[in-house]
């Protein structure tokens, strides 16, 4: 078969772009990566991971940042569980509740999309006013509050996508064999359990990752709290204040703790795929 | 036995089913012929209520099953679908084992209180449908893997290890490859010595293979109904005659 020159011309062009995109993206990841782990090698100890921080730590002294590491995990854990059992009935109401093309659905849907995209900064200080008006001061619980509501629209728009292109057949297949609503969601659970999962990670990235909105909620602190009302320090904050010091060896912790913020998420992001692969084995 | 009386079946502002009165015996397979668009799965459906799901529906009428209306207030919807069993025209396993699959309707009515009661109930349905060789040692894997013909299947045994009463088949067949469609359609015929079943189809000449009782509808309105003999080869109404000789369809 003979190509004519000006499709190969194109074709040319086509596969150069496609090739020079990809080596952008391949560049970005392995270029930010390098620079965390290069960086953040120099600070890396067991003393950073596994202490608090000592007197003169910010000014490059003894001691690490399990005070971050600890809350960070703290405010993630207790808002993703939050998260989920917020969303989960949201996503099922919308889905499976209420009929195709209802106008409450279409007007959920249409928030949940303007919510996804309010920057966490604006969460931030949402946060900050209802606290200041209930009387309470940065917190744990502060912290959790505000992660939870900045990633339920992430939550119900991901897992929403999943759940609308779910086959109805089997909703009547398990009606038929005389499932009640309530059976029936346990097996529409199980059909998306993968986008559950993505859901998950995706949030979870958000949530761990993001500085503004903890910074007047959650607040910052050199110990681990004890109670949902004391302070809470958060890995994104323990990056952003140690990077503004003008002392090298601090600069380099900032650095230390962006890799085991990287590492954290990769971690999950790894066997997030794993438990997907294993949930989505039965997905019809 | 189920006694269709007066039945009228509406969906926003469209009359779908037009005064429905027929009887549907026990222990035959009863055909539903008709063309496209006529309310044969609306029929079905209804018989099993999974119409109810549907938006802007309102129902009329009487369905009497086995001497209970299951269209009136105190009618028991799950026990009612557990009694009429439904095989879709695409199979639809559920995201599962094969095994769980057929478990899963015993265990929401709580048919067996012993594993081993229930496993042997499992088996014994997959047998009556010709998997249980087939899959040997598969039964633990996802239903999603079995080829279309098998999953076919499998939603029967579903369908069987709950023990209906009556079996409904919309177009059960259609999506399936020759081989697969005769062994189902065989199937049925096996079955009816103990379940009565009622099977829309599109194939005539699956109808003419296997039916006991048609009933032709046309527009929402059952035109003609009676005996397979009867309607096949005596038919009283001039709709009847011109689809049977395939002017329209």
């Amino acid at each position: 078969m003979k190509i004519s020159n000006s499709k190969k011309i194109h074709e040319n062009i086509a596969i150069i772009f496609m090739w020079g995109a990809m080596l952008i993206v391949f560049g970005l990841v392995i270029s930010v990566i390098w620079t965390v782990f290069s960086k953040g090698m120099k600070a890396m100890s067991w003393e950073m991971v596994s202490s608090l921080p000592g007197g003169g730590f910010y000014i490059g002294k003894e001691g690490g940042f399990l005070n971050a590491i600890v809350g960070s995990l703290y405010i993630v854990g207790a808002s993703t569980l939050l998260g989920l059992l917020i969303s989960i009935p949201v996503v099922f109401f919308l889905n499976i509740y209420l009929k195709k093309g209802s106008k409450l659905a279409y007007a959920a849907r249409m928030a949940f999309d303007v919510l996804f995209g309010v920057p966490s900064i604006v969460y931030g200080a949402f946060g900050f006013t209802i606290m200041i008006f209930f009387g309470l001061r940065t917190s744990l619980l502060g912290g959790i509050i505000v992660i939870t509501l900045l990633i339920i629209p992430i939550f119900i728009r991901t897992m929403d996508e999943v759940t609308r292109n779910f086959p109805r057949d089997i909703l009547d297949a398990s009606f038929s064999l005389g499932a009640t609503r309530w059976e029936t969601l346990k097996v529409v659970l199980r059909q998306i359990a993968p986008g559950i999962a993505t859901a998950t990670l995706l949030s979870i990235g958000r949530a761990i990752g993001d500085a503004a909105s903890v910074m007047f909620t959650a607040g910052y602190t050199d110990s681990i709290p004890t109670s949902l009302s004391q302070p809470a320090a958060t890995l994104p904050l323990a990056v952003f204040f140690q990077l503004q010091s003008p002392i090298p060896e601090v600069v380099d912790r900032a650095y230390a703790a962006a890799l085991v913020l990287t590492v954290i998420v990769l971690i999950l992001s790894i066997s997030g795929r794993f438990i997907t692969n294993k949930f989505s084995k039965n997905k019809i | 036995m189920i006694e269709i009386q007066n039945l009228n079946v509406y969906i926003k502002d469209n009359h779908i089913l037009k005064n429905v009165n027929v009887t549907l015996p026990e222990k035959q397979i009863t055909c539903i012929i008709g063309p496209s668009g006529c309310g044969k799965s609306t029929l079905l459906r209804t018989l099993n209520r999974l119409i109810d799901t549907t938006e802007e529906v309102r129902l009329e009428g009487r369905i009497m099953v086995d001497g209970q209306d299951s269209l009136g207030h105190d009618a028991e919807v799950t026990e009612l679908r557990r009694k009429i069993g439904l095989v879709s025209q695409r199979p639809c396993p559920l995201p599962m084992s094969i095994f769980d699959n057929v478990a899963y309707g015993c265990r929401i009515n709580k048919m067996f209180k012993k594993r081993r009661e229930l496993i042997y109930h499992v088996r014994q349905n997959l047998r009556a449908v010709g998997l249980l060789d087939e899959i040997k040692g598969r039964i633990r894997t996802p239903a999603a893997r079995l080829s279309i013909g098998q999953q076919q299947r499998l939603c029967l045994a579903r369908s069987l290890a709950v023990q209906p009463a009556y079996i409904l088949a919309d177009e059960a067949t259609s999506a399936l490859d020759p081989i697969s469609a005769k062994t189902v359609e065989d199937l049925f015929v096996k079955l009816k010595e103990e379940y009565s079943i009622i099977m829309v189809t599109h194939t005539l000449r699956q109808a003419l293979r296997i039916a006991d009782n048609v009933v032709f509808m046309y527009l929402g309105e059952i035109i003609e109904s009676g005996p397979a003999e009867q309607v096949f080869h005596h038919p009283q109404h001039e709709l009847t005659q011109k689809y049977l000789a395939g002017a329209f369809s």
